[in-house]
C-alpha cells in the first residue's frame, strides 16, 4: 500500500504527461503480482467501492479528535479525506499492526458486510501513516483524481512492455484486474492473453488532416467522401450476449447512453459517430456534452437529448472480421445489413457524390452553416487499419475562423512553462472597452513565447498571483472553430478550440475587432 | 509562585514582548534601546537595535545580514550561561531551530518565564538540540499548530528526492529553501544519508552556507550554479530560493522537477498551488506532536500561546486541564479590568 500511496502521491503533483508515465512505468516494474494489477485497476477507473460513504469516515475520526479541532483542520485543508488522513491518530504500539497490501484491501472490503466495513476501515488507518491514510480514503471513498486516464495508465503498460497501445486495447476489456496474465505477457513470461467472445474494443483508423493544395495530387475517384459530423467517434460492440459503447480511446462509455446500447443488434462491430439528433438534425455539440457529461443519464436527458450513432464502417458482422476487406465492399456490407432491418437510433453517414476536388471544396464551403466541421475522404481500396496510417484516411476541415483581439492578461503556466507567462487572456472592443472573450495558449513557437513573456513583463500594470493585468497594446489573431453563446462568459460568446493563429506585433490596438463581429461568427 | 504576577513585568507592545525590569524587547519588530534575539530569521531579527544580546552565532548572522546596521552594540551570551539585566536573570538555551538558535529563559523574583521562539524537537546537525526547561509561564510558538501538521520522517523525505533524481535522470531537481537554516539542513540531510554529489546553488545562498560552514557545520561539496551548462545539470540537485522556480533564473536548468521544503508542503493544496511538484515535508518547526508533548514536558502553570494557529493550541491545552492564552492579549486585558 505504501509504494501504491507514493505512487498517487506523485502522479497528483507531477504536471507533465511524459512525467506521471514515468512514474507509473516504474511502479508496475518494480511492484509484484497481484498488487500492481489492482492498482492498474484503481486508476483506470475499474474498481470500484460503494461500502464507505464520506459521512462514516467523519463519524470513525470524530471517536478520536475533538470535534473543534478537527472543525478547524478541515477548514485549513479543506479536503475531507486529506483532512482524515493527516489527523489520524497513530495508536501508541504501531509495530504490532502489520501495514495492509491493497491487494488485501481489496479482498477484505469485496467479502466484507457493509456494516462491518467501518471497524475494518479503522484498522487499516491505524496501520497506515499519513499518504497510506490518503490512498485508502480516496480508494474507498470514489475518485481518485490525480490527473490520469485509463488510456495513460494503459500507455504505461505499453511503454512497460515495449508494445504497441492497440495491442494492449484490443484485449483490455477481455480481462479483469488484477490482471495477471496481462503482466505476465508484458513481461515477456507468457503469450498475449486470449479474449475469446469478449466484446473487446478494436482500436480505431485514424485520419490524416490534408489541405486543398495536397489534394490536386491524389485521384478523387479512388475516395469516398463523407461529411465529418461535430460529435464524437464511437465503436459499438455487440459480441456474444454482450453489448459495449466505447470511446475512441476504448473507454467503456455505455452507462451514460443506454438508450444507444439497447438499440444495438447481435453479432455486429460497427464505427460511427455519437451525435444528439431531433428529427435528423444534428444539435450542437454542447447538447451532446450534456450526456457526455454525466455518468447516468436520468430519464429527461434521455428524452431532452437523444443520442444516435450515424454509422459508417463495419469491422465485424456474426462473427467474421471485415476489416481485412477493402473499404468499398465494407460499404456495401453495412448498407445492407442497415436495411435488413430496423435499426433504431442508427442511421447511416451518406457518401457524398462528387467528381472533382473543385466540386467537392464548393460543397464543404457551403456546410459552414449547417455546423459541419469539414469531410473526411478515405481510399476505397483500403483495409481497416487500426492507428494513423499515412495515405487512406483525411479529414479536409473547413479553415478555421480567425478574430484581431487584444492581449488583456497573461498567466505564469505550469512545469516547463513556470517561469513563462503562457496563458493568454485576450478581449475585443465594445464601446471603447475591452471585453474578454478567451483564453489561449498554445499556437505559438518557442520563440514567440520568450518575446510574449517579455512583452507580459514589460507590459504590466497589476499583478493577481500568478496573473499580470497588461496594458492594451497587442493584438494576437487568434483562430477558433466556432463560437456559440454562452451564459458562463461576460461577453455572452465563447469560442471553441481558440490557439494563437499569429502575433500581430504590426497591428495597432484599437484597430482590433469587435464583440458584434465575434457575435455575428456565432453558430 | 502566581503566574498573574508575571504580567506586572512582562507584557506586549507594538513592538512585541517587552521585559520591564530588565528594559529589553524580545525579538522586537523595529529598532530597540535594547533587543534579546532568539535566531536570525528576518521576522525575529531585525537591524538598528542600540543594543543585542543573542548567541555568537545568532550575532554572526546578523552580522552578515545587516553589516553595520546588527546593531550599536553586540553582546554574545553562549548557551547555558547567565546574565543579569536589572534584576532579571537571562539565559539562553538551544531551541533546535537553525543555527544560533535560542530559547530564552527569564526569571525574576521566583518566576521563570520560558520563551520558546521558533523551535523543534528533531535532530538536526546543524544545530544543538532544544532542551525543554520546566517552567512556570511557557511562551510557545504556533507556527503548525493544528493536528493536521504532522511531519514525516526527514529520511523518508529525502529518500523522495532522491528516488526521483534517479527516475528522472535527464532533469534537473531544484528544491524551493529558505537561505538561513533550511538551505543548510537539506544539505546536512542529503550529505547524512549518503549523497556526495556536489549540491548546486543559487548566488542567493551562497553567504549563508559560507557562514555556516565557518561556524563548523560541514556541507559537503557546493558549487554554484551560475556558468554551468544546461547539460552539466542534468541528473543534478539544486538548491534556490523558493521564488526562483517562477523567476527567469530557472530557465538555465534543464525541465527542472519543482520541489519544495517546507512544513506546508504537507497540504496538497498548498503545495499544487506553489506549482511544486515534488512537495518534501522538511520543517524547522515543531509540529502538532512536538508542541504539545513540549507542554507536556516543561509543565507550566500558564502557557502563552505566540501567533500562528494559537485557537487550536489553546483548545487543546485547555482540554488538557493547562491554563492558555494567546500572548496578543497578555498585558491588554490587564488594563481594562
Amino acid at each position: 500500500m505504501n509504494r501504491f500511496a507514493a505512487l498517487l502521491d506523485g502522479l497528483v503533483f507531477t504536471p507533465s504527461r511524459n512525467g506521471k508515465l514515468r512514474l507509473m512505468t516504474d511502479y508496475f516494474a518494480t511492484t509484484p503480482d497481484p498488487e500492481r494489477g489492482w492498482a492498474l485497476a484503481a486508476l483506470t477507473g475499474d474498481l470500484n467501492f460503494r461500502e464507505a460513504k464520506a459521512g462514516q469516515i467523519r463519524e470513525l475520526v470524530l471517536a478520536r479528535v475533538d470535534p473543534e479541532l478537527f472543525g478547524w483542520s478541515y477548514d485549513f485543508v479543506g479536503d475531507l479525506a486529506e483532512t482524515v488522513s493527516l489527523i489520524w491518530p497513530t495508536p501508541e504500539k504501531v509495530d504490532v499492526l502489520p501495514t495492509p497490501g491493497l491487494a488485501e484491501i481489496v479482498e477484505k472490503l469485496r467479502s466484507t458486510r457493509r456494516g462491518d466495513v467501518g471497524v475494518l476501515m479503522a484498522g487499516w488507518l491505524d496501520a497506515l501513516d499519513a499518504s497510506g491514510r490518503w490512498a485508502l480514503l480516496k480508494l474507498v471513498t470514489g475518485g481518485l483524481r490525480v490527473g490520469v486516464s485509463a488510456r495513460l495508465a494503459k500507455t504505461a503498460l505499453a511503454e512497460l512492455g515495449k508494445v504497441d497501445l492497440d495491442r494492449i486495447e484490443e484485449v483490455w476489456h477481455g480481462l479483469e484486474a488484477p490482471y495477471e496474465a496481462l503482466f505476465a505477457w508484458l513481461d515477456g513470461r507468457a503469450p498475449k492473453p486470449e479474449v475469446g467472445d469478449r466484446p473487446t474494443f478494436s482500436p480505431l483508423m485514424l485520419a490524416n488532416p490534408i489541405e486543398a493544395e495536397e489534394l490536386v495530387a491524389l485521384d478523387p475517384a479512388a475516395y469516398f467522401a463523407e461529411w465529418k459530423w461535430d460529435g464524437i467517434r464511437v465503436q459499438l460492440v455487440s459480441r456474444g450476449a454482450e453489448k459495449r459503447l466505447y470511446s475512441r480511446t476504448g473507454d467503456d462509455v455505455g452507462r451514460a447512453f443506454p438508450d444507444i446500447l439497447e438499440s444495438v443488434p447481435d453479432g455486429v462491430v460497427l464505427d460511427g459517430e455519437l451525435l444528439v439528433l431531433r428529427e435528423g438534425e444534428v444539435a450542437p455539440f454542447n447538447d451532446l456534452q450534456q450526456r457526455l457529461n454525466r455518468k447516468l443519464a436520468s430519464a429527461k436527458m434521455l428524452s431532452d437529448f437523444p443520442a444516435w450513432v450515424r454509422l459508417y464502417d463495419m469491422l465485424e458482422a456474426e462473427g467474421e472480421d471485415l476489416r481485412p476487406l477493402p473499404l468499398s465492399e465494407r460499404r456495401v456490407r453495412l448498407e445492407n445489413w442497415y436495411r435488413a432491418g430496423t435499426r433504431p437510433r442508427l442511421d447511416l453517414s451518406p457518401l457524398i457524390a462528387f467528381s472533382s476536388w473543385e466540386e467537392l471544396g464548393e460543397l464543404r464551403d457551403g456546410a459552414r452553416e449547417r455546423g459541419i466541421e469539414g469531410l473526411m475522404l478515405k481510399r476505397k481500396d483500403w483495409a481497416y487499419v487500426s492507428g494513423r496510417p499515412k495515405g487512406p484516411w483525411f479529414k479536409w476541415k473547413r479553415g478555421a475562423l480567425t478574430l484581431d483581439t487584444v492581449l488583456m492578461y497573461a498567466q505564469r503556466g505550469h512545469g516547463k512553462r513556470s517561469s513563462f507567462y503562457s496563458d493568454y487572456t485576450f478581449g475585443v472592443w465594445r464601446d471603447g472597452e475591452l471585453v474578454p472573450v478567451g483564453k489561449a495558449y498554445f499556437g505559438f513557437t518557442d520563440e514567440e513565447l520568450l518575446l510574449l513573456d517579455k512583452w507580459v513583463r514589460n507590459n504590466t500594470t497589476n499583478r493577481y498571483g500568478p496573473v499580470r493585468e497588461v496594458s492594451p497594446g497587442l493584438v494576437l489573431e487568434v483562430a477558433f472553430d466556432s463560437v456559440h453563446r454562452s451564459t458562463r462568459h461576460k461577453s455572452g460568446v465563447a469560442m471553441r478550440f481558440p490557439r494563437i493563429h499569429r502575433i500581430r506585433w504590426d497591428k495597432p490596438h484599437p484597430e482590433a475587432d469587435t464583440l458584434e463581429t465575434l457575435s455575428k461568427l456565432v453558430t | 509562585m502566581d503566574p498573574k504576577k508575571a504580567e506586572s513585568w512582562l507584557r506586549v507592545t507594538s513592538k512585541g514582548l517587552f521585559c520591564e525590569p530588565g528594559d529589553f524587547f524580545i525579538d522586537p519588530t523595529s529598532g530597540s534601546s535594547r533587543a534579546v534575539i532568539t535566531h536570525g530569521h528576518g521576522d525575529h531579527a531585525r537591524p538598528n537595535h542600540h543594543a543585542v544580546l543573542a548567541t555568537p552565532g545568532t550575532l554572526a548572522i546578523m552580522r552578515s545580514r545587516f553589516g553595520e546596521n546588527a546593531g550599536r552594540s553586540l553582546q554574545a551570551l553562549p548557551y547555558g550561561e547567565t546574565i543579569r539585566l536589572g534584576g532579571v536573570s537571562v539565559t539562553l538555551v538551544p531551541a533546535g531551530h537553525i543555527l544560533g538558535s535560542a530559547q530564552v529563559v527569564m526569571e525574576y523574583q521566583g518566576c521563570r518565564v520560558v520563551v520558546s521562539g521558533d523551535y523543534k524537537r528533531r535532530p538536526d546537525a546543524t544545530c544543538p538540540p532544544f532542551e525543554p526547561q520546566p517552567c512556570d509561564i511557557f511562551v510557545t510558538e504556533a507556527t503548525f499548530a493544528l493536528p493536521v501538521f504532522r511531519h514525516p520522517e526527514d529520511t523518508a523525505e529525502i529518500d523522495k528526492l532522491l528516488h526521483s533524481v534517479r527516475l528522472f535522470p535527464e532533469r534537473s531537481h531544484v528544491v524551493g529553501v529558505y537561505a538561513l537554516g533550511k538551505c543548510q539542513r537539506v544539505l546536512s540531510l542529503l550529505r547524512r544519508q549518503g549523497y556526495e554529489e556536489p549540491v548546486y546553488i543559487h548566488g542567493a545562498l551562497e553567504a549563508l552556507c559560507d557562514l555556516y560552514e565557518k561556524e563548523g557545520v560541514a556541507l559537503g561539496p557546493l558549487k554554484p550554479v551560475l556558468g554551468v551548462s544546461k547539460e552539466a545539470l542534468k541528473g543534478k540537485i539544486v538548491l534556490a530560493p523558493p521564488s526562483a522556480n517562477t523567476d527567469r533564473w530557472s530557465r538555465r536548468l534543464p525541465e527542472p522537477v519543482v520541489a519544495m521544503a517546507s512544513g506546508w508542503m504537507r497540504v496538497r493544496q498548498r503545495a499544487k498551488q506553489g506549482g511544486v511538484e515534488l512537495p518534501l515535508v522538511i520543517s524547522d518547526h515543531a509540529d502538532w506532536d512536538e508542541l504539545t508533548q513540549t507542554i507536556d514536558e516543561v509543565k507550566p502553570s500558564e502557557i502563552w500561546v505566540t501567533h500562528g494557529r494559537e485557537e487550536a493550541l489553546i483548545r487543546h491545552a485547555t482540554l488538557k486541564g493547562y491554563k492558555a492564552r494567546a500572548l496578543s492579549l497578555i498585558g491588554f486585558d490587564e488594563e481594562g479590568q
